[in-house]
């Protein structure tokens, strides 16, 4: 069997049914990879051994005819910013050439234990920081749909993994838009889930009040699966909070009908391409024939998310990467004669341009004088922007929005721009911001056929609501 | 320019990172660009809105028993929780000596 015609939920059942096996997916995926790959560049490292070792185990469980749990045998890719037992992270970066995880992220894990079977690491922006996946100090991805464009970023390998049937599903983060705005690029499903609803232990921090792990998959049936599996506290994690999960699964088949879905005006604004605006009026109007009401909506700070976003980020990234030092692993500089030149140096070598220009920044912003006209002022607008959406959900179930102003560009289009680049996370940010859940799906394509991405934001803790609304304009599409 | 090179040498020298002339020239053009777009916030009157520094906490009321407001867990009263065998610790060390992290000198004499 292919990956090409399989869901997470198909495979699963063939492998149960003994239709295929996982070995034989998993064995599928490699040659996929081997022959993709190198084009495409969305893996940095492969796992194979324990993949195929996991494979076999579910394969044997299937054999006995024992029931199979939800991700059984299902291939998947991890976005090299999550730690793997003895699989390589590099979080994109050459500071982490060489580590080696002692042990395993919270969510790995959880996905493991569901019966996933790893494939490898996704490529990504180097430790995060990025919109296009031109910043990984490896190679660039490029986008499956068009090889000339980008795939989007951070989180570039996993949406174009998922996009070239080298995975079924991957596991993304999302600091900044770093799930939804690569799925959008790819004409695949991302979610990020409320801040606190999936364990951040094990994934390497950027800015740990923005930071969120989530998944990148074919449909939003297959993100509900993973999310019901990921989702959760964990006492590893003192950020992992919140009421008990629900079964997404199962909610996925309540009906939209009366839903009230707000449209925010500051989200249609200046920078918008002419035909994102055309594909996300047409989802809005058919989200309206599937019985929601639409209400307009203002969300008035909107135009102060990017920068409030790009000093608390790096603020939160310029303390969070000072750990890489040279000392306990990663990268050492040789030949530094005092420990403070050894940090220099190793930092000098390790990290990209991007990385630095971000940790300047944000220690810059810290930094005694310019802390209050800055940093406080950032923290102080982030209240007022959550405000602005607790306001808006008082009103309504959900806020539609396109996830990015744009479809693909080029590669090379925006990387001596820095400013241009953080102006592509324009309408993933604020919901970072606020820690609200957020999941882009695609919503028609471009005249050049490239995809087009619709955001669905909801309340704290409100994904059930999203995910149904989003496999509702789903399904509607699939009968056109 | 707003950002001085004094700017970037201080802001770099907190930051630990070596900067050659030539990054440093990108890095000030850089940063003054980015922080020219950031002042807008500055049209905002925010005298009396609190800050926020972490979603969490208003997410109080939906906290488990497990917790309090920050997601702080409750003692592990077994004793500490096991770590990681220095053998496993060590390994990603660009150095040791198989008890300690090893470095170059810390004081110059």
């Amino acid at each position: 069997m292919e990956l090409t015609s399989l869901t997470i939920d198909s495979a699963r059942s063939a492998i149960q049914e003994r239709k295929t096996t996982a070995v034989s997916l998993a064995e599928w995926a490699y040659r996929k990879i081997e022959s993709d790959d190198p084009t495409i560049g969305a893996f940095i490292t492969l796992s194979k051994e324990r993949a195929l070792a996991k494979a076999a185990e579910i394969d044997e469980m299937a054999k006995k005819g024992e029931k199979l749990a939800p991700l059984a045998g299902v291939p998947f890719g991890i976005k090299d910013v999550m730690v793997t037992r003895g699989v390589r992270t590099t979080a994109g970066s050459k500071i982490l050439g060489n580590y080696l995880p002692p042990y395993d992220c919270t969510a790995v894990a959880r996905l493991e234990t569901a019966g996933a079977v790893v494939l490898g690491k996704m490529n990504c922006d180097e430790f995060a920081m990025g919109s296009s996946n031109e910043n990984s100090a490896w190679k660039p991805v490029r986008n499956p749909r068009d090889i000339s464009r980008v795939p989007g970023g951070s989180s570039g390998g996993s949406a174009a993994a998922v996009a070239a049937d080298m995975a079924l599903a991957t596991l993304g983060s999302d600091t900044g838009g770093s799930i939804r705005q690569p799925a959008s690029f790819c004409g695949v499903v991302g979610l990020k889930p409320t801040y606190g609803r999936v364990s951040r232990y094990g994934l390497i921090a950027f800015a740990s009040s923005l930071d969120h792990i989530g998944p990148l998959t074919k449909t939003v049936k297959d993100a509900a699966i993973v999310l019901r599996t990921i989702a959760g506290q964990d006492p590893m994690d003192s950020t992992s909070v919140g009421p008990a999960v629900p079964d997404y699964v199962a909610d996925l088949e309540k009906p939209v009908r009366g839903l009230k879905i707000g449209v925010a005006k500051e989200y249609f604004g200046e920078g918008l391409d002419r035909e994102v605006r055309a594909a996300l009026e047409a989802a809005i109007q058919k989200l309206a024939e599937l019985g929601c009401e639409v209400v307009e909506i203002s969300l008035p700070h909107t135009k102060y998310a990017v920068p409030t976003y790009y000093i608390v980020a790096t603020a939160e990234a310029s303390s969070n990467l000072a750990r890489f030092d040279g000392v306990r692993y990663g990268h050492r500089a040789s030949a530094a004669r005092t420990l403070s030149e050894m940090y220099r140096r190793t930092r000098d070598e390790g990290f990209g341009a991007e990385v630095k220009r971000r940790i300047m920044l944000g220690t810059y912003v810290l930094s005694a004088g310019y802390y209050d006209a800055y940093y406080l002022k950032a923290q102080k607008v982030r209240t007022l922007l959550t405000r602005d959406f607790d306001q808006a959900f008082q009103r309504v179930d959900a806020i539609v929005t396109p996830t990015s102003p744009t479809a693909a560009f080029k590669l090379g289009e925006k990387v001596d721009d820095p400013l241009a680049m953080y102006l592509a996370d324009i309408y993933t940010v604020t919901a970072n911001l606020a820690g609200i859940p957020g999941i882009s799906i695609p919503c028609g394509k471009t005249s050049e056929k490239l995809p087009i991405g619709m955001q669905l934001l909801g309340k704290h803790f409100d994904e059930a609501t999203i995910l149904r609304l989003a496999h509702a304009y789903e399904l509607a599409e699939v009968q056109n | 320019m707003k950002v001085t090179e004094q700017d970037v040498k201080y802001a770099a020298d907190l930051a630990n990172l070596e900067l050659s002339a030539e990054e440093q020239t990108r890095m000030r053009r850089d940063l003054d660009a980015i922080l020219g777009y950031i002042d807008r916030l500055s049209e905002l009157d925010t005298a009396n809105v609190p800050r926020m520094a972490q979603v969490s906490h208003m997410n109080a009321s939906s906290q488990s028993h497990t917790g309090d407001a920050d997601g702080s867990r409750e003692d592990i009263h077994e004793g500490l929780r096991k770590s990681l065998p220095h053998s496993v610790a060590l390994q990603n060390a660009p150095d040791s000596d198989g008890i300690f992290f090893k470095v170059p000198k810390v004081i110059e004499r």
